[in-house]
């Protein structure tokens, strides 16, 4: 249920502007790995490479490869839909359908897809994804309520719940809670270190406590400057990166100096 | 020790205020002046109505300045010209529907006017009923037919593909050069004169099938000439609004663009599209001009689009006043038009009312 991913040589372009070079990683199956580093870093960019989600902005493209446990997602042949069904992704800002009712939003990577499932099926994958995401107490009496009356961080959860109902190697997140309340962003963070037992969870975060708490291993991005291209500078144990690391520029970031 | 401070009797954060009963006063007197000042240049209600208006806002407006002040004087002058905008707006429309409802409602409650055509009703029957003082015969029902068949083809057409169209426009050009060309080309189709449009398709079916044909289905054609532009304009509005949020959630569940368009952005923009459609149909069904050369006139019930000369409300109301069944007896066909004209005014209201409801029942739920 969960899978590796190995990066290497990744460029990422707009058009012929390089947003992130030369990118080596490697995400380890059953772990939490964050992003941090400035704005405009290239963070949020590089994990929409991770599935193909970048190729929906006109002009964006790569160079390099990344393999999901060896299959190399930039392959010729490879349908980014497929890639994307295996590599869920949680946004920035909750965005439940609003046509659809809680349990619809469930199922939308189901229904839109317009696969016949039995209804007790339907049942109990509603049941298992919103428990997944610690929201099936709050609004187990009201699935056919609209999901946008949710208050924003359980439609965050609830965004995270139709992700895993889709059943997924990898989540990316980024920065699931930049938009929410500290109660909200906590139930995010329990829901997370939940969800690495059974999947590989990216999550880009500017919260550096956020980062410190949730994840494993921690890879810090930076810029030279504007208009030049965004680096992976250090990737290591989260620890590491916090208490004892390798690169100048990762500690003035971290201790809070410049960012 | 702090004492406690009293009220003082005028504050002096305020200033001079004119009593409630001012506006009233300067009413009645500018009423009084305005008559009085009529009857010296000839008197007449509407420059009476006139002069009062002016005169009641001149009196508040001047009378706020040597008491209120200079802001509180401003403050009704704007009120002024804004409410007298209003009402000079507010008052071909008020007129127009009062004219029609007076000269409407005894011909659309004349008994069969709605279930009956004009068919065997010729000058002689007019003229009879005049003499007779007997309710006028003859009625409606053909042209109502026609409209509505007409409209309903004309919006078969033009709402797949305006749809498409602005689907295409929005999900899928990227803003290339073709999509600014069918852009511009919408832009002027939005500008063309009905009655060029009903020349087209009279031309292009004159070529097609033969010269002079003239049946429903080519009015349907010439109506969606002057729909889809609309349609396309305002179905693209609407997709634009649907977030990309929305979108970019769909693809990541991993779901192909065109049932993301179909489920996702169509489902959210619905209740927009519904009532552009509605709006946009309740625009071609007054149009007069492209229908005259194109569905011709008919006297009888014909409810088959693709044969033969059609009837609708507008082309009823503009034969029955140009060219009145019996010329030397108008007011039979007078009376006929206006209750044409009434019921096409309802059917507008209607489509508008329902674009209203379209709206609010498609619109995205929420609630808890």
């Amino acid at each position: 249920m969960s899978k590796r991913i190995d990066v290497s040589d990744l460029n990422v372009y707009y058009g012929d502007f390089l947003a992130v070079e030369d990118v080596n990683i490697t995400l380890d199956a059953k772990s939490v790995t964050a992003f941090i580093g400035p704005s405009g870093c290239g963070k949020s960019t590089f994990l929409r490479t991770l599935n193909r989600m970048h190729e929906v902005i006109p002009g964006a493209r790569v160079e390099g490869k990344v393999l999901l446990d060896g299959d190399n997602l930039y392959a010729d042949g490879v349908d980014p839909v497929t890639v994307r069904s295996q590599i869920g992704m949680v946004f920035q800002r909750p965005n439940p359908f609003p046509t659809m009712s809680i349990r619809d939003n469930v199922l939308a990577g189901v229904k839109l897809n317009s696969r016949r499932m039995a209804k007790s099926d339907a049942d109990a994958l509603v049941e298992k994804s919103l428990q997944g995401a610690n929201l099936w107490n709050e609004v187990k009496d009201r699935l056919e309520k609209p999901g946008s009356g949710l208050s924003g961080g359980q439609q965050q959860r609830l965004c995270i719940a139709r992700a895993i109902a889709v059943a997924p190697d990898v989540i990316l997140m980024d920065e699931p809670c930049s938009a929410l309340d500290p109660i909200s962003t906590l139930a995010i963070e329990d829901l997370i270190n939940e969800l690495k037992d059974e999947y590989t969870v990216v999550i880009v975060t500017h919260n550096m406590q956020q980062a410190a708490r949730v994840s494993d291993k921690t890879a810090f991005f930076n810029i030279a400057g504007t208009g030049k291209p965004g680096k992976l500078i250090e990737f290591a144990e989260t620890a590491t990166i916090f208490n004892n690391p390798g690169q100048k520029s990762t500690e003035d970031y971290v201790s809070g100096r410049f960012g | 020790m702090a004492t406690l401070m009293t009220e003082r009797k005028r504050s002096a954060l305020t200033r001079g205020r004119l009593p409630k009963s001012t506006p009233w006063v300067v009413a009645a007197s500018s009423i009084v002046v305005a008559a009085a000042l009529m009857s010296l240049i000839g008197f007449n209600v509407f420059g009476w109505a006139v002069l009062s208006a002016v005169l009641f806002a001149a009196g508040n407006v001047v009378s706020s300045a040597v008491v209120e002040g200079r802001r509180k004087a401003t403050d009704k002058l704007a009120t002024s010209l804004v409410l007298g905008a209003f009402l000079v707006a507010l008052l071909p429309l008020v007129s127009v529907i009062w004219t029609v409802l007076v000269n409407g409602v005894p011909g659309l409650l004349a008994p069969g006017f709605l279930g009956t055509s004009m068919k065997g009703v010729t000058g002689a029957i007019d003229n009879a009923s005049v003499a007779n003082h007997t309710p006028v015969l003859g009625g409606v029902y053909h042209a109502f037919l026609g409209s509505v068949l007409i409209t309903l083809w004309a919006t078969l057409i033009s709402v797949p593909v305006g749809l498409l169209t602005s689907i295409y426009l929005v999900e899928y050009s990227d803003g290339n050069k073709f999509s600014k060309v069918i852009t511009f080309l919408v832009d002027v189709m939005t500008g063309i004169p009905s009655i060029v449009a009903g020349l087209f398709a009279a031309a292009f079916f004159g070529l097609v099938m033969g010269p002079g044909t003239k049946t429903g289905f080519v009015a349907a054609v010439a109506l969606s000439v002057l729909m889809i532009p609309v349609v396309v304009r305002s179905s693209e509005e609407m997709l634009k609004i649907v977030p990309n949020e929305l979108r970019e959630a769909a693809y990541a569940l991993g779901v192909r663009k065109w049932r993301t368009i179909l489920k996702v952005v169509i489902p959210t923009a619905i209740s927009g599209i519904a009532s552009g459609v509605t709006l946009a149909i309740a625009r071609v069904i007054g149009e007069t001009a492209p229908l005259l050369v194109t569905a011709g006139f008919a006297t009888q019930i014909n409810s088959n689009v693709f044969a033969g000369w059609m009837a609708s409300l507008p082309t009823f109301i503009y034969t029955q006043i140009m060219t009145p069944t019996s010329p030397s007896n108008p007011d039979p066909s007078n009376q006929r038009a206006w209750a044409a004209a009434l019921l096409l005014i309802l059917l507008v209201m209607l489509l508008n009312l329902g674009a209203r409801l379209v709206a609010r029942i498609f619109a995205p739920k929420t609630g808890r």
